[in-house]
């Protein structure tokens, strides 16, 4: 008997707004108003401006390792952009863009990144997590935070950030396949920026696209251009309604860039292709929002100019909060480590200074020895 | 009062504690309609249904993965690790997530997980199935380790482990699930995490253990005419300092029996608490009866590696010696 056929895929890559500025009207219709294409636009330049002065400050040495995420604005700021307030934010390290749209004051990004916990301190109603330094770890997160909205009877669902190189991690696969059979409603966007590190995206998988992992689990799975903030803001729109209404997950493959290092630690030049940079260099996702604004003569120089000004302005304030918060204490690591602190670690924080043995005063001073029990 | 097995003194306190708190959601490999490989979550799936009793695919890291989101948004997750030779793949969420969660946050997000795991050796299982990994657990701030080595403590210990704000492993040693009954209470107790049980009093030397391995001291307490003060410390993490620093400057001797490995096991961690505060109480050198720096070996040879009563007697026998039979004596 012949073989049959008995599953058949297909992979749509969605663009609206492509790098030449042509827009796909019918695609892209009423997918983000103009006025918020404007408010969009000028929220991207706040975050590219913040993204150079992070830049800037680990240069000068006033801020510890930092990762640039220049050139990926358009991914998280779309996707955010077209969720719910309350639908949970999972994100990894280049989402800055998406996250101080929600409401993330700026100045948290940078205390992580000066090394202080305190940054992570994330207000309960911003619905987001913690930047996930293990990659992709934080999927499995994003799961159980759909679970929960899903086990409670909410409207809410989780949106999780990760790049190209987590597919290759375990837990994307677990993330993947619990979401699937468990029926959660999850969009997982999937930042691939050509690189993880030095490693490129072909060395993490030998399929065509990374959208058709998500084919194996049985879920949506679209790839998109992740510079074109219209075609994220309407994959994740969709993926977003489909998680509410039937509770299924969707994989979005975002096609982007790194413009610029891994980290501040970084130097691309070693592994990476100027030709290939200045190629997408074009693509960036601010000119090509830029130039829409343009067209349509939403927006022109002198808004430019004031845009740039008022960047400066609300960047420098994020800086001077960052840089102006009271140094920690010694003992905040011991007093967030648990709800009720353990005795052995309040001696800990009670002799940390006073005692390099950290052992128990009364025995180092006893002068004879103990009567003996068994003499 | 009912008398109970230790697995039936857990299903009890899952119950009270789900019926209590509909926060509380069972998941893992088989808890379902199997009611988990030892029948642990028997009959919950029945009672609770399929959305508080959850069989997830297999796949550990997942497992605590999804229980963390779970619990960041306020559930408060009981998941099932089958066997203790399968949290390895666990470590990673649990270590690098579940741990540090709250510190990171300051408090802002919490991981109120009870992660069930089987623990150790003693019931001649396949590969995998019987080992002791508690103290690479307790060696992770912002993890709580318990274990308890009866039903009675087994029950407290869990209706505390699930409603602690933190990540609590709990530790249940499998070679007990059914060794024996005890008399558990059917109304709501708690047994607090981090106080050890005095489970024998005595003067002439503290025996000190947890888990399994408590039974073996049992054993060879009944066979010593000796006075022997036995401790079940039932918390590794936070560990009971006190209990056992009071019991040492009472007997001036000390031996500290466990199922893993020696080389950093928890017996070091101990001994050396011992030599901190009591080291003029001391009458011997502080003894160690444990698995032995091996891969813990299939069933066969598994009783030459536990550390079984024959063992802890002849510990038992040359700590009291020491220095008493010939007045210089060794510990040898």
């Amino acid at each position: 008997m012949p073989a049959k056929i008995v599953f058949h895929a297909k992979i749509e890559s969605v663009s609206i707004l492509d790098e030449q500025g042509n827009f796909d009207a019918k695609l892209g219709k009423d997918v983000i108003p103009d006025t918020d294409v404007v408010r969009l636009y000028e929220h991207m330049t706040i975050c590219r401006q913040f993204d150079e002065v992070a830049f800037k400050l680990q240069r000068s040495g006033r801020m510890g390792t930092y990762p640039e995420n220049r050139g990926q604005e358009a991914v998280s700021l779309g996707a955010v952009y077209a969720l719910h307030p309350d639908d949970w934010l999972v994100p990894c390290y280049r989402e800055n863009c998406g996250l101080f749209w929600r409401g993330l004051p700026m100045e948290y990004i940078l205390l992580h990144w000066m090394g202080d916990e305190r940054g992570n301190e994330i207000p309960r109603d911003l619905y987001m997590t913690p930047q996930a330094i293990p990659i992709g770890t934080q999927m499995l997160h994003a799961v159980g935070l759909a679970w929960a909205g899903k086990y409670r009877k909410k409207d809410s669902i989780a949106c999780a950030f990760f790049g190209d190189g987590a597919t290759s991690e375990g837990d994307c696969h677990e993330a993947l396949n619990f979401a699937a059979n468990l029926d959660l409603p999850v969009v997982f966007v999937c930042q691939n920026n050509g690189w993880a590190i030095s490693v490129p995206t072909k060395m993490q998988c030998s399929a065509p696209t990374l959208a058709q992992r998500g084919l194996a689990y049985g879920m949506e799975c679209v790839q998109c251009d992740g510079n074109d903030i219209f075609a994220m803001a309407k994959v994740v729109g969709e993926a977003a309604e489909r998680a509410r209404r039937d509770h299924r997950p969707t994989f979005i493959e975002a096609l982007t860039y790194r413009l610029g290092d891994h980290t501040t630690a970084d130097d691309a030049r070693r592994y990476r292709d100027e030709a290939e940079l200045k190629k997408w260099l074009k693509r960036d996702p601010l000119i090509r929002i830029r130039t829409y604004l343009q067209q349509r003569k939403l927006f022109d120089d002198s808004r430019e100019k004031a845009l740039q000004a008022r960047a400066r302005e609300e960047v420098a304030a994020a800086v001077k909060r960052a840089e102006e918060i009271a140094a920690p204490t010694s003992s905040d690591m011991f007093d967030w480590l648990y709800a009720e602190m353990p005795g052995e670690l309040a001696t800990q924080r009670a002799t940390l200074r006073t005692s390099g043995l950290g052992q128990d005063p009364s025995q180092l001073q006893e002068q004879s020895p103990a009567p003996s029990r068994n003499p | 009062m009912a008398n109970l097995t230790l697995v039936q003194a857990i299903n009890l306190a899952l119950i009270q504690e789900m019926e209590k708190d509909d926060s509380v959601i069972i998941l893992g490999q088989d808890v379902g309609v199997n009611g988990g490989v030892f029948r642990v979550t028997e009959g919950l799936f029945k009672r609770f249904g399929p959305e508080r009793v959850v069989d997830t695919p297999l796949a550990e890291s997942g497992i605590i993965g999804t229980s963390i989101g779970l619990a960041m948004a306020g559930l408060r997750p009981v998941p099932e690790i089958q066997f203790e030779g399968f949290l390895a793949p666990a470590y990673d969420q649990l270590c690098t997530h579940a741990a540090r969660m709250r510190t990171r946050t300051r408090s802002m997000f919490t991981v109120p997980i009870t992660c069930r795991v089987p623990v150790g050796g003693g019931i001649h299982a396949p590969e995998l199935h019987s080992d002791s990994p508690e103290a690479i657990y307790a060696h992770q701030p912002g993890l709580k380790v318990v274990m308890p080595a009866s039903p009675y403590d087994a029950k407290g210990l869990l209706i505390s482990a699930i409603r602690d704000p933190d990540p609590v492993i709990f530790f249940e040693p499998k070679r007990l699930y059914r060794a024996f009954r005890e008399e558990v209470p059917e109304d709501e107790y708690t047994v607090e995490i981090g106080k050890a049980r005095i489970v024998v009093e005595g003067n002439d030397v503290t025996l000190i253990s947890w888990g399994a391995p408590v039974v073996q001291c049992m054993n060879a307490i009944d066979s010593s005419h000796h006075s022997i003060e036995l401790i079940d410390l039932r918390s590794i993490c936070p560990l009971d300092t006190e209990t056992i620093v009071e019991s040492v400057r009472k007997t001036g001797r000390a031996v500290i029996v466990h199922e893993a490995p020696r080389n950093c096991g928890l017996g070091a961690e101990i001994a050396s608490r011992i030599m901190e505060h009591c080291f003029l109480y001391l009458e011997a050198p502080i003894q160690r009866v444990t698995g032995f720096d091996t891969v813990m070996p299939y069933y066969k040879l598994e009783q030459e590696y536990l550390p079984e009563a024959h063992r802890i007697s002849a510990a038992l026998e040359e700590v009291i010696a020491y220095g008493t039979a010939t007045g210089l004596g060794s510990a040898g």
